[in-house]
């Protein structure tokens, strides 16, 4: 792809709608997103103040949009965006934005900041002026057909590994099933648990499901990036994937960026809607625990407590479900202050956790988690989102806080009672 | 120009201009902003009560949990010198007169001795946050000429008002000339800097709990 400024200005003047301008207009310069933002929080440095972070934005639109702004722009009394100015806020962006969404539900004016830096990561993207790390991790998706380079044989030894180890088989490209799961490649390389989980889980509760061979990677660099274009392109691959298998409902894996991408972005992104559901595998699993379709027996006694993936709640709307999901097999669980809805983010998400020279940032901006957990002192942390485990487990190493992270889905797998003797539909 | 001819230009010719410019203004900017429109949202969408645009209107003035502790003047501060604002103009009888006088719509006023503690307690509550911009790291870091204009403009009227009422420093007539004057640059520049966020917090709001309702999301 080609980026220049030119081609960024004028992908910002596309992505200015009335909602922005109804944002920009209503800013009082009040601070108080400052307050929601872990990476001003943390480092007490006000340059992280999320409107802040929209500034070039904000001065493009008023020169584009605004009968005063042009009048400025036409006698020179406004400064024009630069390529310059633009890589200043790349950090500011990218490094130190993880679309949390915090700054969206405090602004006392009603700003929805966050929907605005995602807008504005499309103009820095075109511009040239996204992370390196991102662009990795985008070109390995468009390429190779996953972030992290993991190719369709891998998914295949990870599916025989479970079939040996379970004595479940990992239906492939099963036409007509009714659930599609798709993966991301974390854990395809470093939690094959989940695999196991979704087999004990679908097994047990006498669903028909499938992988998909030309859709397995749920993840969208496309989106983190701020590139559209490409955001299409792989959502694309995943509605092709369920269209030709015929699926009802395809499920996110446990990652919050592939849920937003796919459930909220997608059917935006291809410009129709889905012919197919989307859930989270945590929206699917209340839905089998509602119905009584997930039985479990015992529990953990340990302290339990959870890390809400912000995709997942603030930005999703799931909320009480890994609740539920937590209180049928844990015995001793204990809210972190502010969990749920305005839960603090792990740092890592939107992309911040493949920026490479953010990591020092990140780290600083994780001093929040560790405040939380802090506080309750859990023997281990559950959560369902694994860039989040990875972000936690690299911030907890960090501040040598001897803490496990795991996977709802697979802990609730655990006390799946023994398959060969339950028998599925 | 004497005092006489001043007060009379501010309440003639003077008023006409700047009421005009504000109400052309607010239509024009009103235009601006939201004919920009914006996409449908092609998702299914999750309903969720509470989870709506009118719902995030109401919802977002009162602070979310745990924000009054981390800002107490902005939001007491804000609080006070927006109601302060509200009863000294809406509910002075003066003020209420005039209104009449251009639209014919009339409601009870408050007793001026109320008014005139109104009007202190406003001025102080705008100090203080006036105070909270230069003090805090933040507001001062995001402030711009805009935003100690629009303090000035703001602030003026309700000095000036008192001041009339009071007798105090000046004349009763050229006060309050001077205070019809400062509403007068008030309504002109409103449509044209942050203050006109007295229209768009609707729509902002509104958008949000829109956006964010369509996913089933309460903000």
């Amino acid at each position: 792809m080609s980026a220049s400024l030119e081609k960024g200005v004028r992908v910002l003047k596309e992505v200015i709608d009335a909602p922005i301008a109804s944002y920009f207009n209503s800013c009082v310069h009040c601070g108080l997103c400052a307050e929601a933002c872990l990476f001003y929080t943390e480092t007490g440095d006000p340059k992280y103040t999320p409107i802040h972070k929209l500034e070039p934005l904000r001065r493009l639109y008023e020169q584009e949009y605004t009968l005063v702004g042009r009048l400025a722009k036409l006698v020179g009394l406004s400064k024009p965006v630069t390529d310059d100015e633009l890589e200043e806020w790349k950090e500011l962006v990218y490094n130190s934005c993880t679309l949390c969404g915090r700054c969206s539900v405090v602004c006392p004016v009603g700003n929805d900041i966050v929907y605005m830096v995602r807008k504005f990561r499309e103009g820095m993207s075109a511009s040239g002026h996204a992370p390196e790390g991102i662009i990795g991790a985008v070109n390995r998706t468009v390429t190779i057909g996953s972030p992290m380079g993991v190719k369709l044989p891998a998914v295949k030894a990870q599916m025989k590994h479970v079939e040996e180890d379970y004595g479940l088989p990992i239906p492939l490209d099963a036409e007509g099933a009714e659930y599609m799961v798709m993966l991301s490649s974390m854990e395809i390389i470093n939690f094959p648990e989940y695999l196991a989980a979704i087999a004990k889980i679908m097994h047990q509760a006498g669903k028909t499901w499938t992988l998909c061979s030309t859709a397995f990677e749920a993840t969208n660099a496309g989106m983190q990036i701020g590139n559209s274009d490409l955001a299409r392109v792989l959502v694309t691959r995943i509605v092709d994937g369920a269209e030709k298998l015929k699926v009802k409902t395809v499920i996110s894996p446990e990652c919050g960026h592939a849920y937003t991408a796919l459930r909220w972005e997608g059917a935006n992104l291809i410009g129709r809607p889905f012919t197919f559901k989307v859930q989270h595998i945590i929206e699917v699993l209340g839905e089998f625990q509602e119905q009584g379709l997930l039985k479990t027996e015992g529990f953990e006694t340990d302290r339990l407590t959870f890390h809400d993936p912000c995709q997942l709640a603030r930005r999703g709307g799931v909320i009480k479900q890994q609740r539920n999901l937590m209180n049928m097999v844990a015995k001793n669980f204990v809210e972190m202050p502010d969990a749920g809805f305005m839960n603090w983010c792990c740092g890592g998400g939107g992309g911040a956790s493949a920026i490479e020279e953010g990591e020092e940032l990140r780290l600083e901006a994780f001093k929040k988690k560790k405040s939380q957990l802090d506080t309750v002192k859990p023997d281990r942390l559950v959560t369902a989102c694994a860039n989040c485990r990875i972000v936690l487990e690299e911030g907890l190493e960090h501040y040598q806080m001897d803490i496990p992270v795991v996977g709802l889905t697979e802990m609730i797998a655990e006390h799946i009672p023994d398959q060969t003797t339950e028998k599925g539909a | 120009m004497n005092d006489m001819q001043f007060l009379t230009w501010v309440r003639g010719a003077g008023l006409d201009i700047a009421v005009s410019i504000f109400l052309l203004g607010v239509l024009w900017r009103l235009i601006e902003i939201y004919s920009l429109g914006r996409k449908k949202d092609l998702a299914a969408p999750r309903q969720v009560s509470g989870a709506s645009g009118w719902h995030t209107i109401f919802r977002r003035s009162v602070p979310p949990e745990g924000m009054m502790k981390k800002s107490p003047v902005s939001y007491i501060g804000g609080y006070t010198f927006h109601i302060g604002l509200a009863i000294v103009v809406f509910l002075f009888a003066p003020h209420i007169l005039l209104i009449k006088n251009l639209t014919g719509l009339s409601w009870p006023g408050l007793p001026s001795q109320f008014i005139d503690l109104a009007a202190v307690v406003t001025m102080a509550a705008m100090v203080i946050v006036l105070a909270d911009r230069i003090n805090k790291p933040v507001k001062r870091y995001l402030s711009t000429f805009g935003d100690w204009f629009t303090w000035t403009l703001t602030f003026l009227p309700v000095l000036t008002g008192w001041m009339a009422v009071q007798h105090l420093l000046l004349p009763y007539t050229t006060m309050l000339a001077l205070h019809i004057l400062s509403v007068e640059l008030l309504l002109v520049f409103l449509p044209f800097t942050k203050l006109f966020h007295a229209f768009t917090v609707f729509g902002s709001r509104w958008y949000n709990g829109t956006v964010n309702g369509h996913k089933g999301v309460a903000v």
